[in-house]
């Protein structure tokens, strides 16, 4: 056990069996292994309370911890420097409260994706975001890692949705920002700095989202063309008065589309879907095939090795992202794919060798700076990753980080070295 | 103030932007909630960035507590001055300094008033969603600070969801970029907590705004009920059928006589008044206002009717946000609360103030954002009365313990300021309280910055935090810590 067997021999392990319980602290195998880092043990406390206490133990007798929900974007973020705990979330898995009629859910960290749109679903409702892999994500994990989809360009991303959050912290300390009504002001939002900071500020143990109607009926069309005539589609959509609920475009070599998205009244769809067709002039539409909106999830499928990358830009660069994308892996042989949201996020998965994934993926950066734009590498073969960040360079931002995180986690217990700049 | 400090900060501004005199400084000593006053020291008006930074750096050098200023209008004292400190007026950084509209951003300067984006965008079809009703003479910055809402928060989100990028003077002087033209940008969410940090984190000195389309319908509906417990029924039964309006307002009659003396805006006398925005396409508008008006029917209705014209819509809604002020005719002195509660507990909150405000012998009148339960109790007295100006008090922080009980928060829009910074201690726990001091020392560790607001008490940021542990890019002379 290579990253921590300095701490091993000291470590008594049946103190944290004590808080944890017997029955939920394991030996770690190598399915646990972050970016080939191995753990020694996973613990699973069955209260927040626990789970504080566990971080806290963990942090006093100085072991890394790598906090974990699902474990289906543990590879995202740098390799760990260390790490000899994983704290799982996987017994913090009930919904606490639906107010359906206030429209606010209370939720545990470890609670599947799936599982709490099953419940709000039975009054009508749902947490308006559509992450990768809902069947075996979590709450927690989707927020450390700040996931969404499609609908962000109606309802926006989870730092629109949570209005509240608790989190424990390294010293055991348990601490809530915000609650549960929709509109509040009061003192610091830290669900918000919380959320998509890859689990290294605290654990986060619950949460608390505001929530929306399913829509009442819903239709997709799609359009194919090139990635320029698609481009200039998508700005004279977002130009216009509709009121869409997803809008993406995907690109492979030779093919490219666009998706958009109406629901509401069968009425306000059937108007909207006539004045898209007025815009897209001699475009032809065709119904969107019912996997067109996880298409972002298809995108993390295909032949190893490859390199999923999240860029963001502005929409009026969707056109040049494509050619970019496509120069890159062309250059490396690489074969490639994107998808991108309206909102100006998407995904670009290349498929080669890990010297031309590795090319590529630093030419694209460099390209994407130049525009204003961003890319991480999310996933990525660990020897691809050596040597190079994979969130990219840190802005004049990076000492205020590294101070927050300094304040919140003084040790570097949590997640040590798999944030921006080695935080 | 030391002479030679004021040399140096006259030096920075020039002398049209120095304030020294105390007649003048009086205009700086309160915000929009004039129950507290203090002189500062020098009021600074500066023109840029660099001007912003060089001010800040002579105050983090000489330990001077300042306090950032948009347009004063806030009601909470956030921008009340400290008495051995400086003001810092951004009114005078009020350009617009781009305006991108295919990717729908506008990036201003933090002194440009609030409605002036929409007014610069509404030509091509855009708005700025954020609408207080103070937006005619609010200012962004002023609006990041607050995390300013608005009546249309309900659909759209606050300031926080449409500021997307910020630059910042920290309370050291250092300038950082939070956030960006772009979502996402990979780091922590800074501007994330930086919006509604109610200027203790630092000066914003430029703001990167979303913008969005204007929708192609608007229409409001006035609904009138004996009750606003009646009222409050048919929210509920809006929000159950899977609505989601713009904006759902309720006024209570004292509210309504109100605004109906200053504004004449048509309300008809009721005992709760309902106004429901809906936007969008127009059938699927026109088919959901049936739906609203049947709902509001069957909660005892007995007045609807629905504004048409931009003009008629206008004037709706020129008297709702004229309310506060229209309060003004029914009493000498009025105190405005903020507090919010789920929803559903409306009725019994409402007749818990009901039951209050006869006991106290004071009347209240009640404007809310009923969509997401932020209430502005109005407590009306009369400052000439002896012992009333206290008793107004008192029962204004008890209909704000009234909300907490609920399940609710103490300010959904205004911030807690210097008024409300006690209630925190009753809202949050110690360790919560802590954790967020965390944000405050690592912005701020001199504790400079809009000192002394927001949370119950002063705090030390202690010794320095512990050392952390290299990243092997770091190891390996690949990368370097800042």
């Amino acid at each position: 056990m290579p990253a921590a067997s300095g701490v091993m021999t000291q470590v008594s392990w049946p103190e944290l069996a004590e808080i944890v319980g017997k029955e939920n602290l394991r030996a770690a195998t190598a399915a646990d292994a972050i970016d080939g880092v191995q753990p020694q043990m996973v613990a699973e406390p069955g209260t927040a309370e626990d789970l504080a206490r566990a971080l806290r133990w963990a942090h006093d007798v100085g072991l890394k911890v790598a906090p974990r929900g699902g474990g289906t974007k543990l590879g995202w973020g740098n390799p760990p420097v260390a790490c000899n705990l994983v704290l799982s979330t996987a017994r913090l898995n009930r919904v606490l409260e639906h107010a359906w009629a206030d429209m606010t859910v209370i939720v545990e960290a470890g609670c599947l994706v799936a599982d709490l749109q099953k419940t709000l679903a039975a009054h009508g409702q749902q947490l308006a975001l559509d992450p990768l892999w809902p069947e075996r994500a979590t709450i927690g994990g989707i927020l450390s890692t700040n996931d969404s989809a499609t609908l962000r360009v109606r309802y926006g991303s989870l730092r629109d949705l949570i209005i509240g959050i608790t989190a424990a912290l390294p010293d055991g300390t348990l601490a809530k920002s915000g609650g549960k009504v929709v509109k509040n002001v009061a003192g610091y939002d830290l669900s918000k700095l919380y959320t998509g900071a890859l689990g290294t500020l605290g654990v986060i143990v619950q949460a608390i989202f505001r929530l929306y109607p399913l829509p009442r009926e819903s239709r997709s069309l799609s359009f194919s063309g090139t990635p320029e005539s698609l481009g200039q589609l998508l700005l004279a959509v977002q130009a216009s008065k509709l009121t869409f609920t997803g809008l993406q475009l995907r690109a492979a070599p030779g093919s490219a589309q666009l998706d958009i998205r109406f629901d509401g009244t069968a009425a306000g769809i059937q108007a909207q879907v006539k004045q898209v067709q007025q815009i897209a002039g001699s475009m032809a539409a065709s119904d969107a095939p019912a996997n067109t909106w996880t298409s972002h999830q298809a995108n993390w499928n295909g032949a190893d090795p490859a390199l999923v990358a999240k860029f963001s830009v502005l929409p009026a660069q969707f056109a040049a992202v494509c050619a970019l994308v496509e120069r890159a892996a062309g250059a490396q042989s690489l074969a490639w794919k994107l998808v991108v949201q309206s909102v100006g996020t998407g995904y670009a998965r290349l498929e080669g060798s890990e010297q031309g994934l590795r090319t590529a993926l630093l030419a694209m950066r460099d390209e994407l700076a130049k525009m204003g734009g961003t890319l991480v590498a999310l996933g990525c073969p660990v020897a691809v990753k050596r040597g190079l960040d994979v969130w990219g360079p840190p802005s004049d931002a990076q000492p205020l980080m590294v101070r927050i995180k300094q304040r919140f986690d003084p040790d570097g217990t949590l997640n040590p070295g798999r944030f921006i700049g080695g935080i | 103030m030391d002479a030679r400090i004021l040399k140096e900060f006259r030096a920075i501004v020039g002398a049209p932007g120095l304030i020294t005199e105390a007649e003048q400084l009086s205009t700086y000593e309160c915000d929009g909630l004039t129950m507290f006053r203090v002189l500062p020291l020098a009021v600074l008006l500066p023109t840029s960035t660099e001007q912003v930074q060089a001010i800040v750096r002579v105050c983090h050098r000489e330990k001077i507590p300042f306090v950032a200023r948009g347009s004063g209008t806030g009601l909470s004292g956030g921008a009340l001055p400290v008495a051995n400190g400086i003001v810092i007026s951004l009114a005078r950084m009020n350009r617009i300094l781009e305006v991108d509209l295919p990717n729908q951003r506008v990036i201003v300067e933090p002194g440009v008033m609030n409605l002036s984006v929409t007014l610069r965008v509404a030509p091509d079809g855009y708005f700025y969603a954020p609408d207080p009703s103070s937006q005619q003479v609010c200012s962004i910055g002023g609006n990041v600070a607050e995390n300013s809402g608005g009546a249309h928060c309900l659909k759209y989100g606050f300031t926080t969801t449409h500021v997307l990028g910020l630059e910042v003077v920290l309370p050291d002087g250092s300038l950082v970029h939070l956030g960006d033209r772009t979502v996402d940008r990979p780091g922590y969410d800074l501007p994330g907590v930086f919006v509604g940090s109610e200027g203790t984190l630092g000066i914003a000195t430029k703001a990167i705004l979303r913008i969005m389309k204007k929708p192609e319908v608007i229409q409001v509906l006035l609904a009138a009920f004996n009750s606003t417990n009646e009222a409050g029924a048919a929210v509920s039964g809006i929000i159950a059928a899977g609505m989601l309006p713009a904006a759902i307002e309720m006024m209570d009659n004292l509210a309504i006589q109100a605004a109906e003396a200053a504004v004449q805006a048509n309300y008809p006398n009721c005992g709760g008044l309902l106004l429901v925005e809906l936007d969008g396409n127009a059938p699927e508008v026109e088919t959901l206002m049936e739906e609203v008006a049947d709902v509001c029917t069957k909660c005892g209705a007995w007045e609807i009717h629905v504004a048409q014209s931009d003009a008629e819509r206008a004037r709706v809604w020129t008297g709702r946000k004229a309310a506060f002020a229209a309060v003004g005719r029914l009493a000498p002195a009025y105190i405005v609360q903020d507090g919010v509660i789920p929803r559903t507990a409306l009725p019994h909150v409402m007749s818990e103030i009901v039951r209050l405000s006869a006991e106290v012998g004071l009347r209240v009148a009640n404007v809310f954002h009923a969509g997401d339960g932020n209430l502005h109790p109005l407590v009306l007295y009369d400052d000439a009365v002896p012992g009333q100006p206290k008793a107004a008090e008192n029962l204004a922080n008890d209909i704000l313990r009234l909300c907490i009980k609920a399940g609710g928060s103490i300010t959904g829009e205004h911030g807690v300021g210097e008024e409300k910074k006690m209630f925190m201690a009753e809202m949050y726990a110690e360790p919560d309280l802590n954790t967020m001091q965390l944000v405050r020392c690592a912005f701020d560790p001199e504790n400079l910055s809009n000192p002394d607001k927001v949370f119950p008490r002063p705090r030390l940021c202690g010794e320095k935090p512990g050392v952390y542990e290299p990243h092997p890019l770091e190891l390996a002379g690949i990368a370097q810590r800042f």
